[in-house]
């Protein structure tokens, strides 16, 4: 796609609070609920009523500039792409549309300040603009008001150019979006333009796809005829990593999207299984080379193998530390049902983790406080029982459940803002995969045919 | 010298001259006293002697077409013969059969020798060619149907990998039927039922795969022959959910390497 973005318009940053450092107090402040109550409590109520202030944003359907016929599709897809968008968000609250006045601004010099006020929608923000077709080119323009700034209110003026295309409008969409929630969410970037790897059965074979975010543009990446599993993409997003089933064993295999095909990647005999990439482009799986499945690290390339666990296990599923790539969290079997546990990146000082049940599947959060697992926390022999996301303060160690009585959850991964996480479920039947919010709201469904599984979020 | 040799000539046909002379005079003699002698009557010469009858001779062989191994009979006659004998055999009765075990394809040469002379017959035995020896029996073949009938799958508990002790006596029997059978190489595949997570379900199947093997070895089996692999539960031989059925699907499988 050849975007170009033209000169912004004159601009008035706004100074916002970090947003980010606001929702780490808001789970800190409901872990202190949690254990302040009992650990006994099957679960707690989480979300927008602990007082955690969220912007009140309102942004009305962006307004056709021209007369072209391509107008009304390109702009159903905007409209739609970026509500949503700020709606996933995490750190809005979205003014209902039912609340807008009759008379919406698709220009700076549309704006009655006063409609947007009290009671309703009684909105801070503003995102407004405009869009539309002239001879197969899309043009955008979008605007940021901070409505309680009346002599300067504009935060933020874009303007977009592209091919006329749906897939166009909705790019331009996700990245007016995460131009919004950079600069109101405590300049942490958005997620809009951010990709989620998963393994799907719906060809036949388990194979890794990819999809945007928000579900959308579902494709397929590999094509082994095998059972591949366990995709997870470099920090850079050029190399993805994956287990999948060959002749002699399981094997970690490459795909390069610099090539668009698979590549090399050194083979080690054995089951090799679940890897796991450093901030710094190394990668940590498991390995029965040596007879029992344990953890090892290796560099980008595959060389320079290291073993960092030597007991019986079965270890496996390790997780890095994403902000220090000094320390790693896995699964070991070591005393009987799986349980979490954490180590230093050469192995050294292994700490348990759970305490109880069948605990596997652990990501460490981007700002590197938090673990999130799957946990079967009530086991008995013979019951199948319900494994549920769990989120935890590796420091404290306190945790908190994120889903409830929803049949089994499973691989919950990290969005790179910190603020989502993605994860299978059972719930509806089949495997699917769904994100929601890191308190546990605003859970969505992303996939729909076959069986989807083992989602991994981009790093960017 | 010339004129010596010329003189040679002269002289050669001087003798020749005079031998024929001779030859005509004595010639000219004999018939005179021939034709004296001839006026008495001569009496009639003696009836030649009958020529003796030429002998004959037949050879034949029943079968003419033997395996290795096996005998024909030569049967022979003639008339008129004094001396008869056949190749091979030597002389022999006039008539007469014979059995005989020829080796390889043979023609057999009578000669009937008699007054009248000589006479030959023959008789062709062919001898099969060696039948091609029976296939040997695949062993291939039937150790893949032993193997299936006796070398049971290993069963586990939920999340377990050790070996049981009511599977004991199955691994011990496997172990048994694996040293009986040398040639037969193995891979023990880890499975797992659909409880449980995708990653530590495949690091749990090659432990319960690794436990087999190792308790194969122990009991005596070379570790070369034996493969392992896991399939976690991606690979269930049943579908239900129920005990039984996650029973089932809980097991180290053998599978013959052919």
């Amino acid at each position: 796609m050849d975007l170009k973005k033209s000169a912004c318009f004159a601009r008035n940053e706004i100074k916002t609070q970090s947003t980010q450092l606001r929702f780490v107090i808001a789970v800190a402040v409901v872990l202190l609920v949690v254990s302040a109550a009992s650990f006994a409590q099957d679960w707690i109520r989480t979300g927008t009523g602990l007082g955690v202030e969220k912007v009140r944003l309102a942004a009305p359907d962006f307004k056709p500039s021209t007369q072209d016929a391509k107008n009304a599709n390109l702009l159903l897809v905007f409209n739609e792409t970026l509500w949503n968008d700020l709606d996933n968000a995490g750190i809005f609250d979205l003014a209902s549309k039912s609340f807008y006045p009759l008379q919406t601004p698709g220009q700076p010099s549309e704006v009655n300040f006063q409609s947007w006020g009290p009671p309703q929608p009684n909105a801070s923000m503003l995102a407004f603009g405009n869009l539309g077709v002239t001879a197969d080119k899309v043009t955008v323009q979008g605007w940021l008001y901070d409505l309680k700034n009346l002599t300067s209110p504009q935060v933020l003026g874009k303007q977009y150019n592209d091919t006329a295309t749906p897939e166009a409008a909705r790019l331009i969409a996700h990245k007016f979006a995460d131009e919004i929630i950079f600069r109101l969410g405590g300049g942490i970037p958005g997620i809009a333009e951010s990709k989620i790897f998963f393994v799907s059965d719906r060809t036949g074979h388990k194979e890794i796809w990819m999809m945007d975010y928000d579900g959308a543009n579902q494709q397929q990446v590999t094509k082994l005829g095998s059972i591949s599993l366990s995709p997870r993409i470099s920090p850079d997003g050029s190399r993805l990593a994956f287990s999948s089933a060959t002749k002699s064993g399981w094997e970690i295999l490459m795909y390069s999207f610099d090539l668009n095909r698979m590549v090399a990647f050194a083979r080690f005999g054995g089951m090799n299984l679940s890897p796991s990439w450093s901030p710094d482009g190394k990668l940590a799986f498991s390995s029965s080379r040596n007879g029992y499945p344990n953890i090892y690290t290796v560099d980008g390339s595959g060389g320079n193998s290291r073993r960092l666990t030597t007991d019986q296990g079965p270890d496996v599923s390790p997780t890095w530390n994403r902000k220090t790539g000094s320390q790693i969290a896995f699964v070991s079997g070591r005393t009987g049902l799986p349980q979490v546990y954490t180590m230093e990146a050469d192995g050294t000082n292994v700490q348990r983790i759970t305490d109880q049940g069948y605990a596997v599947s652990p990501n460490w959060s981007p700002n590197g406080q938090f673990l999130t697992f799957s946990w079967m926390r009530k086991y008995g022999p013979g019951e199948p029982g319900s494994n549920d996301l769990y989120l935890m303060d590796i420091a404290s160690k306190q945790w908190v459940q994120l889903t409830h009585d929803a049949g089994r959850n499973d691989f919950p991964c990290w969005s790179p803002d910190g603020r989502h996480i993605v994860f299978q479920s059972h719930r509806s039947g089949t495997d699917q995969v769904y994100s929601m919010l890191a308190d546990g709201s605003n859970v969505k469904q992303l996939t729909v045919k076959g069986n989807n599984t083992q989602p991994n979020w981009s790093w960017k | 010298m010339h004129a010596t040799i010329r003189a040679h000539g002269k002289l050669e046909d001087s003798v020749k001259h005079l031998i024929r002379s001779w030859g005509l005079v004595s010639a000219l003699g004999m018939i005179m006293f021939l034709g004296a002698c001839a006026k008495k009557p001569a009496p009639p010469p003696p009836p030649p002697p009958p020529a003796p009858t030429a002998p004959t001779a037949s050879l034949s062989a029943n079968p003419n077409t033997i395996n290795p191994g096996q005998s024909t009979t030569l049967t022979w006659q003639t008339t008129n013969a004094t001396d008869v004998s056949i190749d091979g055999i030597g002389p022999v009765d006039t008539s007469g059969s014979r059995q005989v075990t020829p080796a390889d394809s043979t023609t057999y040469r009578l000669l009937a020798k008699g007054a009248g002379g000589t006479q030959e017959a023959t008789a062709r035995v062919t001898v099969n060619a060696a039948p091609p020896p029976p296939p040997p029996p695949t062993p291939s073949a039937t150790d893949e149907e032993l193997f299936a009938q006796n070398v049971h799958d290993i069963y586990f508990d939920y999340d377990m990998s050790n070996i049981r002790a009511d599977q004991q006596a199955a691994l011990q029997g496997d172990a048994k039927f694996l040293q009986a059978h040398a040639a037969i190489r193995i891979t023990v595949e880890g499975h797992c039922d659909e409880r449980g997570s995708t990653e530590y379900n495949l690091a749990l199947g090659t432990s319960r795969a690794d436990a087999v093997k190792n308790a194969l070895i122990q009991a005596g089996v070379a570790g070369d022959r034996i493969k392992v692999y896991s399939y976690g539960k991606e690979k269930p031989f049943c579908t239900e959910s129920n005990e039984s059925c996650w029973q089932q699907n809980r097991r180290g499988h053998f599978v013959y390497e052919k």
